[in-house]
């Protein structure tokens, strides 16, 4: 009850999760993916899921231009490292907080409209963060080439210090540099606080508010709720975790492209949010692990693994499959993303982790049937008698 | 005077393929009440139409080449050139205009496949999710095309004869500095038509009127025991066969890659929202004005007062249009107004 | 003396949709801790007024105020917080939300006023709220299904929750819109037991119902509204035996 202030059950599940987490590198081994550089992933593009889904999940407004947040985290990271220091720490201070900014702006105008209209002001400003990322603002973003950390910028605090790193520069966090492993404990640590926060919004009043108004918005004006500081500040939140993800992204790379910005990466993440499950807690970082475990091993797929996959079977067989699957991976990765994106929303629109509750109770309802002949039997004598 | 004129036909074309990609939108949205993002991949479908049917009509066989006749040289001549001579290499000229027989059933079949085979199933579900459905689809054609065409752009040329450009300031009594590709102008003469006969086609044919009032008010057409859906899939096919033909067209003006569609389908999402959702009038009007807009944005003069502006120039009115008059510059009160 | 009394003056309100006159020139003053009745045949503009009064609708000329304060161009909201709640005719329910989110909802709406941020509550620590909603619940017998989905509830329990809903903010005006229509003869009565014991406790309500038997069980005053205008007004008794009522009535079935 005490331990955070979370429920005994919620405790229980922060403990497991944190657990999950910063063993990863040993319990994702079997499954050949415990190197750092794609644990980084799951952790930065688990924490923006998260973020994208406290919008999303809880309000129930999709927003189609989450990449902005994370490109506009990124530069900011890297100009942190550039003006200031290598230091990991304004960065990712810095760079959520311009995030937010910038989701003040967009979403002070985007909320005042509901449905298909917001999602295509979202989607608009984004591309125009992009384009101009691309053309004008060249100076700040360094354009098409991506902005990178040199070795001669000024980094006042580092100097200013006499902690100068030899080398290429590298994310640094009181010394400890930020690679491989310990990079990945420092995304991992974001992410649990990450999920903290998350789970702490969850089981809030305003939580519930949230979840009310992506149930009857309407209603829940009458009901005497000013809703549009809610959906902003629903907005800004997820925006700054897409803004921490974007500064995570440096942390481990300090370079920063405008890519990052465009609008499939911000279908990316709708993507994650919606195969794990839309307002389910867990379900954004397991869809996120899910997508760039794929990611990796997909695209590292070419004809000769399928091959050698395959080769069990009789040669006329293993061509045929290796003709089959070969569009899917390696450069094809995304046609099995758009697949995949298909298939969940037309045969589980709630996403795996309310395929995995409906399996579950399916089996508990079987179980208790007898109690829910009973349920039934009283129901049925409420309506007798109100006939009567 | 001159740049002006200039800057309004450079934006007369691109502004028809927005108004034609967004009328098709508009079709979709009004009658079957789904956002279509896959709409833009029919888009880039029509462009590789018009890429396919050059690559079928210049299959071509290795022959000996007897103009060299140090050693054994051969060149590839297309079989047509080769069977008909030079009607042959006329018809491969004209590939591009002449695929435009191949995309409208190719096209046709196409919609009606999407319609039938996913989006009927979407009808009832909320927008998120025809949005993310769609979204899924459009991803998965342009990676198949793709996997087929590569991911450079495929150059197909317009016909020689009219690969030129006319001196249209002389027509009008201006300076020669106004001269325009005669391509552009059969397409924006080819995007009238075809925006002329889908109107004419909703306006005087009784299969028109019971679209019309299907977007008006769907429910009383479907009480009053009229088969909207049936018709509603021949609409959905008609919308892939304007989308495809406006990409068909679009070839020779710019060369197709694979998400050609969606950098249209996103500016076109756009065309539709200023234009009114569920509006076609507003629709095309909107289209060619975001197109002139932009074209006018593009100028040095302007950049050189608002650097960048051309990049964000359509966004920026799609902003002030939703913030300033929801429903769009023609949409209907209180349709989607929210 | 008597002026102070009056929680809710609706003064010379007129709306018209185009060509149509739905509310002319209507005056009603509802005095504090009474239950006003607002009769009338089908399309008597009985809605209409509802919602000018909550804000859903602007009056084209005239006047909403509530205890001296203006409501009329004032947000849902605002109206809402003013302490004038409505009970909806079609339940606008959460119909995602368990039955005791639904009402924990308007009980914080009570609390927390139009907007408060609050990420780090532990709605489990909410226990006044949780309480409250609960004893609301049980007044109406919908404790036992306190955690099933709003949405999954018949009819008739849709429209307790919307009453137990309007109940749990304890508003100084309740306007209830139909409170018992679709409900069998046994949930109708329960309905006006529970509306009779709140009637005690003093709260001000003004009722719209077709039901004759539930308004004069309950209406210590009728209005009679027809084709958009006040035809009569008084206690029950005169009301039944007012002729022009019946008339109205009469020809408004037949229409």
């Amino acid at each position: 009850m005490g331990f955070f202030k979370l429920s005994a059950r919620d405790a229980l599940l922060m403990v497991i999760f944190a657990a999950a987490v910063l063993l990863a590198p040993i319990w994702l081994k079997p499954f050949g993916a415990a190197y750092p550089d794609l644990l980084q992933k799951f952790a930065i593009f688990g924490l923006f899921a998260i973020g994208f889904n406290i919008l999303f999940g809880l309000t129930g407004y999709l927003s189609f231009g989450h990449a902005a947040f994370l490109g506009i985290g990124s530069y900011t990271a890297v100009w942190s490292f550039k003006l200031l220091s290598m230091n990991v720490i304004p960065a990712v201070i810095f760079g959520t907080l311009t995030a937010g900014l910038l989701a003040v702006l967009i979403g002070f105008v985007s909320l005042r409209r509901t449905g298909i209209y917001f999602s295509i002001l979202t989607l608009a400003f984004a591309q125009m963060c992009y384009n101009l990322a691309y053309s004008v603002l060249t100076p700040i973003t360094n354009g098409e080439t991506g902005l990178r950390v040199l070795r001669d910028d000024p980094m006042v605090l580092d100097r200013a210090v006499g902690v100068i790193q030899e080398g290429s520069p590298i994310g640094d966090f009181f010394g400890w540099q930020m690679q491989g492993f310990p990079a990945f404990y420092f995304c991992a640590a974001m992410l649990i606080i990450g999920f903290y926060v998350s789970l702490r919004i969850f089981r809030s009043p305003f939580g519930l508010k949230l979840r009310a108004i992506k149930s009857n918005q309407t209603r829940m004006r009458y009901t005497g709720f000013n809703t549009r500081p809610y959906l902003l500040l629903a907005f800004v939140i997820s925006g700054m975790y897409a803004g921490m993800a974007g500064t995570l992204m440096v942390v481990t790379d300090p370079l920063a492209g405008a890519e990052r910005m465009q609008w499939t990466a911000s279908g990316e993440v709708v993507l994650m949010t919606i195969l794990g499950g839309v307002g389910t807690l867990l379900g954004p970082i397991l869809g996120a692990v899910l997508i760039k475990y794929f990611e990796n091993i997909f695209s590292a797929f070419n004809t000769d693994v399928l091959h050698d996959v395959f080769s069990f079977m009789p040669d006329w067989l293993e061509n045929f499959f290796v003709t089959i699957v070969h569009p899917f991976v390696g450069e094809g990765w995304h046609l099995t993303l758009g697949t995949l994106f298909m298939v969940i929303v037309i045969f589980l629109p709630g996403g795996l982790v309310e395929g995995f509750n409906r399996l579950f109770q399916r089996r508990k309802k079987k179980a208790s049937s007898e109690a829910a002949g009973s349920r039934v039997a009283t129901g049925g004598e409420k309506q007798a008698t109100a006939e009567n | 005077m001159d740049a002006i004129f200039l800057q309004i036909l450079n934006g007369l074309d691109k502004g028809g393929a927005y108004a034609l990609i967004a009328l098709g939108l508009t079709l979709v949205f009004g009658t079957l009440g789904v956002v279509n993002f896959a709409h833009g991949a029919l888009f880039m479908l029509g462009a590789f139409c018009a890429v396919t049917f050059q690559k079928l009509l210049t299959l071509s066989k290795q022959v000996k080449d007897e103009s060299i006749t140090f050693f054994d040289a051969y060149k590839e001549i297309p079989y047509l050139e080769i069977w008909l001579g030079d009607t042959g290499a006329a018809i491969i000229d004209w590939a591009v205009p002449l695929s435009i027989f191949m995309a409208i059933p190719v096209m046709l079949v196409i919609g009606l496949i999407m319609e039938r085979g996913l989006i009927q199933y979407f009808y009832k579900r909320s927008h998120a999710e025809q949005i993310l459905v769609t979204f899924g689809l459009a991803i998965v054609l342009q990676e198949i095309v793709k996997s087929f065409f590569g991911a450079n752009p495929i150059p197909t040329p317009a016909p020689d004869i009219i690969a030129g450009s006319a001196n249209v300031g002389a027509w009008f009594g201006l300076g020669d500095s106004v001269v325009y590709p005669y391509w552009r102008m059969i397409y924006l003469v080819f995007a009238l038509i075809v925006i002329g006969s889908v109107f004419a086609f909703l306006q005087f044919t009784t299969f028109g009127m019971v679209v019309r009032a299907g977007m008006a008010d769907r429910e009383t057409v479907t009480l009053l025991g009229i088969d909207v859906e049936r018709r509603f899939t021949i609409v959905f096919g008609i919308a892939a066969i304007v989308a495809g033909l406006a990409g068909v067209m679009y070839t020779p003006i710019l060369p197709p890659d694979y998400h050609i569609g969606m950098d249209f389908l996103v500016l076109s999402f756009v065309v539709v929202v200023v234009g009114g959702m569920g509006s076609l009038p507003g629709a095309v009007a909107a289209g060619f004005l975001l197109g002139i807009l932009q074209s006018f944005a593009s100028m040095n003069e302007i950049k050189s007062i608002f650097p960048g502006i051309d990049q964000i120039i359509i966004y920026l009115v799609a902003v002030v249009v939703l913030l300033v008059r929801p429903r769009g510059l023609m949409g209907r009160k209180g349709v989607m107004e929210d | 003396m008597a002026e102070r009394n009056i929680v809710l003056n609706i003064q010379d309100v007129n709306k018209t949709f185009g060509g149509l006159k739905a509310l002319s020139h209507v005056n009603l003053q509802i005095e504090e801790g009474k239950t006003h009745a607002i009769i009338g045949p089908n399309g008597a503009g009985k809605s209409t007024l509802l919602n000018v009064c909550i804000g859903r609708l602007e009056p084209t000329s005239g006047s909403v105020t509530f205890n001296g304060e203006i409501l009329t161009g004032k947000a849902p909201h605002e109206i809402n917080q003013a302490g004038v709640v409505r009970v909806f005719q079609t339940p606008e329910i959460f119909p995602e939300l368990s039955l005791l989110e639904n009402v924990m909802i308007p009980a914080l709406s009570k609390r927390d006023g139009a907007f408060r941020f609050n990420p780090f509550r532990r709605l489990a620590d909410e226990t006044d709220i949780r309480d409250e909603a609960e004893s609301v619940l049980r007044d109406m017998g919908l404790l036992e299904q306190k955690d099933h989905h709003a949405g999954s509830m018949s009819r008739g329990d849709k429209r307790r929750l919307e009453l137990c809903m309007g109940l749990v903010q304890h508003p100084r005006l309740l306007l209830l819109d139909e409170p018992t229509a679709g409900m069998s003869r046994a949930d109708t009565n329960s309905t006006i037991d529970t509306l009779k014991r709140i009637k005690e406790r003093g709260m001000t309500k003004v009722i719209i119902e077709h039901d004759m038997h539930v308004v004069f069980s309950l209406a210590d005053k009728i209005s009679v509204l027809a084709q958009g205008a006040i035809i009569a007004e008084g206690p029950p008794d005169e009301i039944r035996g007012n002729p022009k009522v019946q008339e109205a009535y009469l020809g408004g079935a037949h229409e």
